[in-house]
């Protein structure tokens, strides 16, 4: 191995990146920390519903029990129907990825991999209208519908609370100068815009999870699990683990976004079981939307507060 | 026991379906997920869709239209999977043996893997009936 790191360099980044790419802050450790938090939330649910809940290792055992079970192809899918879920799974990855390491070196980072990453946490929600429409089934198309409209609900107010970090870090568009912007003048939730702002995140990442008040393109029971109705096995395992991933990256990208002024890994930890514990107190408190109610509610008060906070950050608030 | 068969024996997904019962059933099977119960704690969840499903969770006397759609559902449902025949409708009709629109017992129809008598039956019964479900699959099914 010595000898192997003395002579090849440009291998030994190679094999950096796929170590990046595949263990560390990519695949195996976002899955595993997803699902972890996957299980933080069903277990403080049942716990506010009064109920026991699952001990920790049900998401691994779901996942494993996934695979071995039977994969169904429904009669005349498009080749695009078990394609999707590895194209979601990859680009939720390669987010994760970016984010880990804009974490732990912030200087490594290259200048606008913000608008590569904001383009990867869109692709999931691509994947799963793809798979969807791919699987011939009314209920399946009927999600896929639902998941666009939604797509361009919270894309708006997602943009509008990335510029008002934008601009409050001079015009950056590079995680490692978000990150010492922050580490130098505080915070960005407490400035006002920043506060406005991350609320709007807030919203957003609820939206992008589809969970809570923005279950509506999977709604369990009103149309059978819309997008995820056809897929079993193997490639239902795909989606479950892209959600994991999702669950990690999008509370991790808000810290990093607006929490940014500490990330020693004890202070990192809490952020994230803080904003973890928001998001499922918000699930559990509201109920499902419909998607006009949604739509109308993103066009309306997130939208309106992202250009708020927009306006203000331009006067340095 | 190897890894597949215990990762299924800890995460049953349900898919419950009504062919043609008087709702007893259907309530008794959803209280079994309320505070008092909770099968949450062993994994057990009701899902949305067939293709999702673990346990099929059959309720009602087999009346002549629901069985050709259970047929199709049961076929949608990825294998391995348990039969469920929940309430005495579905284990063996009941008083509605000789009624003109009733077909078989579901065993006659689906290989059943366990039957939970009463009418309707207590979640207590549904407990203790997945549990003999669960015997079945560490016994080897």
């Amino acid at each position: 191995m010595q000898m192997v790191q003395g002579r090849y360099p440009a291998a030994e980044e190679k094999m950096k990146q796929i170590f990046y790419c595949l263990i560390f802050p990519g695949f195996l450790f976002s899955a595993v920390i997803g699902l972890l938090a996957g299980w933080v939330d069903r277990k403080l649910t049942a716990r506010l519903q009064w109920r026991i809940g699952p001990p920790w290792h049900q998401n691994f055992t779901d996942i494993i029990k996934l695979l071995g079970k039977e994969t169904i192809v429904p009669e005349g899918a498009k080749y695009t129907f078990l394609f999707s879920p590895y194209i979601g799974l990859i680009s939720a990855v390669l987010a994760a990825t970016y984010l880990g390491r804009g974490i732990i070196a912030p200087l490594e980072s290259f200048s606008g991999d913000l608008i590569v990453l904001f383009y990867l946490l869109a692709i999931p929600a691509l994947a799963l209208m793809i798979g969807a429409s791919a699987s011939r089934n009314p209920l399946a198309s009927l999600g896929a519908s639902r998941e666009m409209k939604l797509v361009l609900a919270y894309e708006l107010p997602f943009i509008l609370a990335i510029i008002t970090v934008i601009i409050r870090s001079n015009g950056a568009i590079q995680l490692g100068q978000i990150i010492r912007q922050q580490l130098f003048f505080g915070s960005n939730i407490f400035s006002l815009s920043g506060f406005l702002s991350f609320l709007v995140a807030l919203f957003c990442v609820q939206a992008k999870l589809g969970i809570g008040l923005f279950d509506i393109a999977e709604a369990d029971q009103e149309i059978m699990s819309g997008t995820l109705i056809e897929y079993s096995g193997l490639p239902l395992a795909v989606f479950k683990l892209t959600k994991a991933v999702m669950f990690y990256a999008l509370p991790l990208l808000i810290i990093v976004l607006f929490l940014g002024c500490s990330l020693s890994p004890l202070f990192l930890i809490a952020k994230y079981l803080m904003l973890l514990a928001i998001i499922v107190l918000i699930k559990n408190t509201n109920p499902r939307l419909r998607i006009d109610q949604a739509l109308k509610f993103f066009w309306r008060i997130p939208t309106l507060l992202g250009v708020i906070a927009v306006i203000l950050a331009l006067f340095g608030l | 026991m190897d890894l597949r068969k215990k990762a299924f024996t800890k995460s049953i997904w349900v898919f419950h379906m009504s062919v043609g019962s008087c709702n007893n059933c259907d309530i008794e099977t959803l209280d079994c997920f309320t505070p008092r119960f909770d099968l949450e704690r062993f994994g057990i969840q009701l899902i949305g869709s067939a293709r999702h499903a673990d346990a099929l969770l059959i309720t009602g006397a087999m009346n002549k239209k629901a069985v050709l759609r259970m047929k199709k559902v049961y076929e949608q449902v990825p294998k391995p999977c348990v039969v469920v025949a929940c309430g005495t409708c579905a284990c063996s009709q009941h008083m509605f043996k000789y009624s003109y629109n009733v077909t078989e017992p579901l065993d006659k129809i689906l290989p059943v893997d366990v039957y939970i008598p009463g009418c309707p039956p207590k979640p207590e019964a549904i407990i203790a009936g997945i549990i003999k479900a669960l015997d079945k699959i560490k016994k080897g099914k």
